[in-house]
């Protein structure tokens, strides 16, 4: 270890040459745009095409105003509601799945067509599915309703698009259908990263698989279904999109979600950057939230463990010292 | 007691199977529709929307393009462009932004790999205003540089090419490399780069996919039919003037899946390794 580092110590400078790329293309195409972002939040820049901006005299008023607007808040109710409606039955029936295709006494055959399978609606572009999925629930003809009429569900053609609940379960069930592949496929990955031994030591003991599952299984998955929930969530808080494209966050904002507030204030009707960007900076400080219980996650605990370990060694080192001294 | 729990094991296992084809019938089956309506007539779609074989009005729906802003041929042309650039700047910065993180002993190193941790899951809509009116000002909208260049920073790319060079890359390779005479930048374009090749590969699919799929950044910068890309034709066709013209809506939405279709078919194998990958984080 020690050789290593002398070793190397002459090559540092491509440590940071490598690195400037990423640290220029970073400060111009993100930070720089934050920080933009974030100024105009405080300004009275509104109007298309409009560049040039005042600062204002109250520098909260748009905070106050966002935060005021009810369609805002409307916003941030659906985004949150969507996101739960999607996510809870997608946890459940990826564990489900999960269960049952790592159950190694009843194998299930052609796993691998079924993961493909299950997990393409997530690669294919939503702006697609959106639209393809207004179509489906078409009225007074579409897909959905003739397959309702043929099942003797409905008499009449519903009109599914214009009630509140059935837009958003409809858009929590396109983001499920979207995702639980791809959920499944990361905790079947997870549970082949549990240490064998404990699986063939729960086999001699005589244990079920229920019992291994909720006595192994679940718990050696619980770090990556905490990353999943956080991943998750801060993916849910931008949902643009499906949103956008299904019913332009229709009927009666009852689809709105933050992104699209933000989008539909900056770039229709007048204009309103500022407002947009105050709205931003609140979405940005939600997601730094998240992104922090998500860093913490997924920090490397040895490694930090070993720091604190080598500053307590330096410290007890120095002190040594300066008590020979 | 012993013969009732093995028919009780027979039932859940074909009960398994049924779940598992149901899930299977549900991810085809609204493309299904979907193909199949995009070549049939307006008035067959009307008479019943639900076909499950095909009918022969494909040409007549690619006729109602004609003289309309939904161009599948454009989109298709310019999603390619930005796609491909966004990927092979994206994937090659950031190996290199890992090989540094990994290869060199530097003292911001730690400092630097904590950051981009930081900074992995900022969305575009938390910077959008600011780049778009940074991009207005310098004249960039209707451009595909804005793109495709900030494809050179993605933090989660550096991060997962960073796990995978932690295992795969060994020292000494590096070092007797050093010792035949080979630059720094050498090393790594002809030695480092090869190693990595399959996270390179698993990388380039994930950015392709991605930046093809990309919706709310070229809807604000692109203004202009003509740098229009696939997601923003497709969503041309929620405009009024296809409200009645069924059979091209379908279609339209078949042409913008089927690239997508062919790619992940072919590529589903790695695609799905991909994914496990991405969500073991050890």
């Amino acid at each position: 270890m020690g050789q290593k580092k002398i070793k190397s110590v002459s090559y540092a400078k491509y440590g940071y040459l490598f690195s400037l790329p990423f640290v220029i293309a970073f400060l111009v195409f993100t930070a720089y745009p934050i920080f933009y972002t974030a100024v105009i939040g405080f300004t009275d820049l509104k109007g298309m095409g409009k560049t040039d901006f005042k600062f204002l005299p109250n520098p909260f008023q748009n905070f106050e105003q966002v935060l005021k607007n009810p369609s805002f808040k409307q916003a941030l109710y659906n985004t949150t509601v969507i996101w739960t409606i999607n996510f809870i039955p997608q946890l459940l029936l990826a564990l489900l799945l999960t269960a049952w295709f790592t159950n190694e006494r009843q194998k299930i055959k052609g796993q691998g067509a079924f993961k493909v399978l299950f997990y393409m609606p997530n690669i294919i572009t939503a702006a697609t599915i959106a639209i393809l999925f207004s179509s489906l629930f078409g009225y007074p003809k579409g897909p959905v309703n003739d397959l309702a009429m043929m099942l003797g569900f409905t008499d009449e053609p519903i009109q599914f698009l214009r009630d509140k609940w059935t837009a958003r379960g409809i858009i929590s069930f396109i983001q499920f259908w979207m995702w639980y592949g791809q959920t499944m496929i990361v905790f079947i990955a997870g549970v082949l990263g549990i240490n064998p031994a404990l699986f063939e030591a729960a086999e001699i003991d005589g244990a079920n698989s229920r019992q291994i599952f909720f006595h192994i299984t679940l718990p050696g998955l619980r770090t990556i279904m905490l990353y999943t929930l956080v991943t998750s969530l801060i993916g849910g808080m931008q949902m643009f999109d499906i949103p956008k494209l299904f019913l332009n966050g229709g009927p009666d904002n009852a689809t709105l979600t933050v992104s699209v507030f933000i989008y539909n204030q900056a770039f229709s009707g007048s204009y309103l950057y500022n407002r947009a960007a105050a709205a931003s900076m609140i979405l940005f400080v939600i997601i730094a939230i998240l992104s922090g219980i998500l860093f913490y996650i997924l920090r490397d605990k040895d490694a930090a463990q070993l720091r604190k370990e080598m500053r307590q060694y330096r410290r007890a080192q120095r002190a040594a010292r300066r008590a020979e001294a | 007691m012993k013969h009732g729990s093995r028919v009780g094991s027979r039932i859940a296992l074909i009960l398994k199977y049924i779940v598992c084809i149901f899930l299977a019938i549900l991810s085809i089956f609204p493309f299904w529709i979907m193909v199949m309506n995009s070549t049939r007539s307006t008035p067959e779609i009307q008479q019943s929307s639900l076909a499950l074989l095909p009918s022969t009005h494909l040409l007549d729906n690619f006729k109602v393009y004609e003289g309309k802003s939904f161009n599948p041929l454009i989109g298709f042309k310019n999603s390619i462009i930005i796609s491909a650039g966004a990927t092979i700047l994206g994937i090659y910065f950031s190996a290199l932004t890992a090989y540094a993180l990994v290869a060199y002993q530097w003292r911001l190193r730690q400092p630097f790999f904590t950051f981009i941790m930081a900074v992995l899951m900022i969305p575009a809509q938390v910077s959008g205003i600011g780049f778009y009116q940074f991009m207005y000002r310098i004249g960039w909208t209707n451009s595909f540089f804005p793109l495709i260049l900030p494809a050179i920073a993605a933090p989660a790319m550096v991060f997962f090419m960073r796990q995978y060079l932690l295992g795969a890359l060994s020292i000494d390779i590096v070092n007797s490399a050093r010792i035949d005479g080979a630059s720094e930048f050498y090393t790594f374009n002809r030695i480092v780069l090869p190693i990595m090749k399959p996270a390179l590969a698993t990388q380039a699919i994930f950015a392709f996919v991605g930046n093809w799929n990309n919706l709310f950044m070229p809807m604000i910068l692109l203004t202009d039919k003509n740098y229009y890309t696939m997601p923003i034709m497709v969503s041309l066709l929620r405009g009024d003037i296809y409200k009645t013209e069924f059979g091209a809506i379908y279609l339209g939405l078949t042409l913008t899946v089927l690239p997508l279709f062919i790619v992940y078919f072919t590529l589903s194998k790695y695609i799905i390794a991909g994914v496990a990958l991405g969500g073991v984080k050890e």
